[in-house]
């Protein structure tokens, strides 16, 4: 090897690619399918795995591939495959090889019931160069049934897995802090740090939305499990007490208030979803008719360096909004923003109680708010938090 | 032992690898396992690389690509030779290229 090295790594966000205009398009959220064959108590995106209707709407695999070249020819370096599950689609294999071909990493979220021998050793030739990442819904097969509500998942999750670790093929398994699943907690953490080919320290969501598609039965079951702000602390205490440092170092370094601005998530600056019918939204969860850009009339370009833009700059015109969100300091800390209001209220800026009790149960704990204090209702909200970092 | 890199054989583009152009960066993405020494990283090229990697596309032997290039830049074949080599022994040991025909 020579002293002098001709080849570069670059880290695979790929940030050093771009100038400060950044791409077009860093990264594709596909939500393959609505469908999937488990039921999940808390999931925002299950309709029956046979469902035809669905299934005669979806986008066909050509559609996707051709996608997948638009997205490449604007700069894309990572598609996310999810669903719904993914994997009930026939035709995964040849869109997923697609998109590798194209030179694009993959990210695929599964429950990984429907892993196969061959898909494994697919994933292990061909790899999603990211870790799949596997939904556990409980440890045993009692608790994991009671989640996903579908007979033999539990067993079938456990095979998926296995052939994953006997494939070589790197995961990462997710939980979900659940009435069901909570008391499992620690034993779930302690099976997953021991478990081959697992890529990372497991994770679990303890924060759930509400259905993106209005279903007001389906909404109030997730509602109905739903923790509290005091029990979010501690569950997050768990991962010791630098995670509340974190809270306070974070919400004193993420500027002020949000005002009358909506769309405030970073991430999201170059990155879109797109349903599995071909419309293309600002992330999976926000399907408000007024944010949705339909691609079978468009083209993805127009929606990345015009419709979106646009829809970012948009501005909320209610004074609850103004008087609460835009003038809170824990905006750093807070899940507000359009895909729940949606989710919650069916607007784009009505204040989510729910998110707003879970960011000041964590203010509270950090210090940076009494109990009972409204974050709104502080006039030095921002700079109370910048004099308590680090403290 | 290590297999060098010969100038009188042509090499081209691996099949296990993805080349992409990105901002006028050319972007080596691994497409099969063992490219690289973690699956999760890119690879670019450094600029005298690109220039390079651009006419080894297992058309002609390496020899005409370095004669080509030091007509172009006006630069000694020797120079030349040195970088030629050590890019192409940097990617055949990265498996990003591979001996064509």
């Amino acid at each position: 090897m020579p002293a002098r090295s001709y080849v570069r790594k670059v880290p695979s966000s790929g940030a050093v690619l771009w100038g400060a205009s950044g791409p077009a398009l860093a990264r594709l959220d596909i939500e393959l399918t609505e469908r999937c064959n488990n039921d999940c108590l808390h999931c925002s995106v299950n309709l029956p795995a046979g469902n035809a209707s669905a299934r005669t709407r979806e986008w066909p695999a050509e559609r996707w591939t051709g996608l997948l070249d638009d997205a490449a020819g604007l700069g894309c370096l990572v598609v996310r495959f999810t669903g719904g599950e993914p994997l009930l689609r026939d035709d995964f294999e040849p869109i997923y090889l697609h998109a590798r071909k194209l030179g694009l990493r993959v990210m695929l979220f599964t429950n990984g019931t429907l892993m196969t021998p061959r898909l494994a050793r697919l994933l292990r030739d061909v790899p999603p160069l990211e870790a799949v990442e596997v939904s556990v819904y409980g440890m045993t097969k009692e608790t994991c049934e009671t989640v996903t509500r579908a007979p033999g998942s539990f067993a079938a999750m456990r095979r998926g897995l296995g052939l994953l670790g006997e494939y070589g093929v790197p995961f990462i398994v997710k939980g979900a802090v659940l009435p069901p699943t909570r008391r499992e907690l620690d034993e779930f953490e302690a099976w997953a740090a021991a478990l081959p080919g697992q890529a990372g320290a497991p994770s679990w969501a303890a924060l759930f939305d509400l259905r993106s598609r209005p279903d007001a039965r389906r909404s109030a079951l997730i509602a109905a499990l739903r923790i509290d702000g005091e029990g979010y602390v501690r569950l997050a205490r768990r991962r010791g007490e630098e995670v509340v440092d974190e809270w306070r170092d974070f919400c004193g370094r993420s500027g002020g208030a949000r005002g009358d601005r909506l769309f405030t998530c970073l991430p999201s600056a170059a990155s879109a979803a797109v349903d599995a019918y071909g419309r293309l939204q600002y992330c999976l969860g926000l399907r408000h008719p007024d944010t949705v850009y339909d691609l079978a009339a468009g083209s993805l370009r127009e929606a990345m360096t015009d419709f979106l833009p646009r829809l970012r700059e948009k501005r909320s015109a209610d004074p609850a909004y103004a008087e609460r969100c835009g003038r809170c300091f824990l905006k750093g800390l807070c899940q507000q923003c359009p895909a729940k209001s949606w989710a919650e209220h069916g607007t784009l800026d009505t204040p989510v109680e729910y998110f707003c009790g879970i960011a000041h149960a964590q203010a509270v704990a950090a210090g940076l708010l009494d109990r009972g204090e409204k974050a709104w209702t502080v006039p030095d909200g921002s700079a109370r938090a910048k004099r308590r970092i680090g403290s | 032992m290590m297999e060098k890199i010969d100038l009188s054989r042509v090499y081209g583009p691996s099949d296990d690898v993805v080349v992409r152009e990105i901002e006028g960066e050319i972007v080596i993405v691994p497409l099969t396992s063992g490219i690289g020494d973690l699956e999760d990283e890119l690879f670019t090229l450094n600029e005298t690389a690109r220039d390079i990697w651009s006419r080894v596309d297992g058309s002609r032997p390496l020899a005409a690509v370095v004669r080509e290039l030091a007509a172009e830049y006006d630069a000694p074949e020797g120079l030349i030779r040195d970088d030629v080599v050590g890019l192409l022994q940097e990617l055949f040991d990265r498996r990003m290229i591979v001996e064509k025909g």
